[in-house]
């Protein structure tokens, strides 16, 4: 019953259009069911390859700048002067436009901390969260040899609350990482590990910062990327943070 | 130059075609600094501005051909269609790469690509489409589920195209 009433909104859920007490309640029922978990990452997959194939077409410079000469209004001395208050009104709201734009246009960083919320969540969806199952780092890092070009350390978990589940690959910018879940209570916390040179523009400060209601943190640390995210409190993800750094 | 590129982006993919999308986007801003009385202070100047580029394609000869030769669906029954007969197709997302997704965004019909488009590369909010499109808030979310169907569907085809191929 639960997933006749949820299958009809997992749209509106993955598009961000329920409201907040019914976004909880589907969060809750894609936590405890499979079927839906599963239909649920089959939609963010689909959204995350329309939203990467869909930006394809860059105009040719040569229009760009007639098009700005036009707007900026270097031919319209030639118009009739009743123009005018129209074209600087217009002038005006492109300008606020531009600052709309650049206000909510997401920069390389705002793109990949989405991406990388898209794929814990992917992760939380699946039935298979990792490919390699175990507690013990002595398992899990050699497990990525070979596949992955880079190798890195794990800290010590036992004394802490936090308990390695295990690990996967992961890409990000078709450069292939490390993701490892963590367990600390009963928040799950991804870590994906990349490449700094597979990131591309995005800039490599250290970040702590929120994409889409998750935490997250970020670092640099001898060529590698470090990110990690999860819905544990920020205190608990700064600890896991430090635990990492210590290791690396 | 705000919106420009993604104005551009949107033309190519509803025309198809460098040159007459070049002309969408050109006439788009003549357009709107022709019409800006039009405008209402305090609405929303991006979905306007798509709007224009719509209308205008929706006149041109692609797309007058383009709307012609694909009837609409009754949207306004089904608000909500359950994808559950779509699913398992992660594995077919997988193993479609850029180019694949593209090609199939350019195979379905041209009013499932836009609301596609606006709604996952511009981003814009059930509302924000809706004053696009000119359309009501479930017919909205009645295409993108059919548009997401046949996206899907699309995808299926050139895959199993690619198989008999290889």
């Amino acid at each position: 019953m639960a997933c006749e009433l949820w299958s009809g909104k997992l749209d509106a859920y993955f598009d961000g259009e329920l409201p907040a007490d019914e976004a909880r309640a589907c969060a809750e029922h894609l936590r405890q069911c499979p079927i839906c978990s599963a239909e649920g990452l089959d939609q963010l997959q689909l959204k995350r390859a329309i939203r990467i194939a869909g930006h394809r077409f860059t105009a040719d410079p040569e229009f760009r700048a007639r098009i700005e000469k036009r707007v900026a209004g270097r031919e319209s001395l030639a118009w009739p002067s009743r123009w005018l208050p129209a074209l600087m009104a217009v002038t005006a709201m492109l300008l606020v436009g531009a600052l709309i734009l650049a206000r909510y246009r997401p920069n390389p960083e705002a793109q990949m901390l989405s991406e990388l919320a898209d794929q814990h969540v992917a992760t939380l969806a699946s039935a298979n969260p990792v490919d390699v199952v175990s507690t013990d780092r002595h398992t899990v890092k050699p497990w990525f040899e070979g596949k992955i070009p880079f190798t890195f350390n794990l800290p010590e978990s036992q004394d802490s609350p936090f308990e390695l589940v295990g690990g996967k690959v992961s890409y990000l910018n078709q450069s292939p990482g490390a993701e490892l879940i963590f367990r600390v209570r009963k928040h799950q916390i991804s870590v994906f590990i990349f490449q700094e040179q597979a990131l591309g523009k995005a800039p490599l400060n250290e970040i702590t910062t929120n994409a889409l209601s998750f935490t997250v943190r970020g670092w640099s640390r001898n060529g590698l990327r470090y990110f990690v995210i999860g819905d544990a409190s920020p205190q608990d993800l700064d600890k896991l943070s430090d635990l990492l750094k210590a290791a690396s | 130059m705000p919106l420009f590129e993604r104005l551009y982006n949107f033309a190519r993919w509803l025309a198809h075609d460098r040159e007459e999308a070049e002309d969408l986007v050109q006439e788009t801003y003549a357009k709107a600094l022709k019409g800006f009385s039009s405008f209402q202070p305090g609405t929303n100047f991006r979905a306007w501005m798509y709007r224009i580029l719509r209308n205008t394609f929706l006149n041109s000869r692609t797309g007058l051909q383009a709307t012609a030769t694909v009837p609409l669906e009754l949207e306004e029954r089904d608000a909500t269609l359950p994808t559950a007969a779509d699913t398992p197709e992660s594995l077919l997302l997988q193993r479609a790469d850029g180019q694949l997704v593209q090609d199939a965004l350019l195979r379905i019909p041209v009013h499932h690509r836009e609301v596609l488009l606006l709604c996952e590369v511009e981003e814009m909010s059930y509302r924000e489409v809706s004053a696009t499109l000119a359309i009501p808030m479930g017919t909205v979310m009645s295409r993108l589920s059919r548009a997401r169907r046949a996206l899907r569907e699309a995808l299926r085809e050139l895959q199993k195209g690619q198989t008999q191929k290889g």
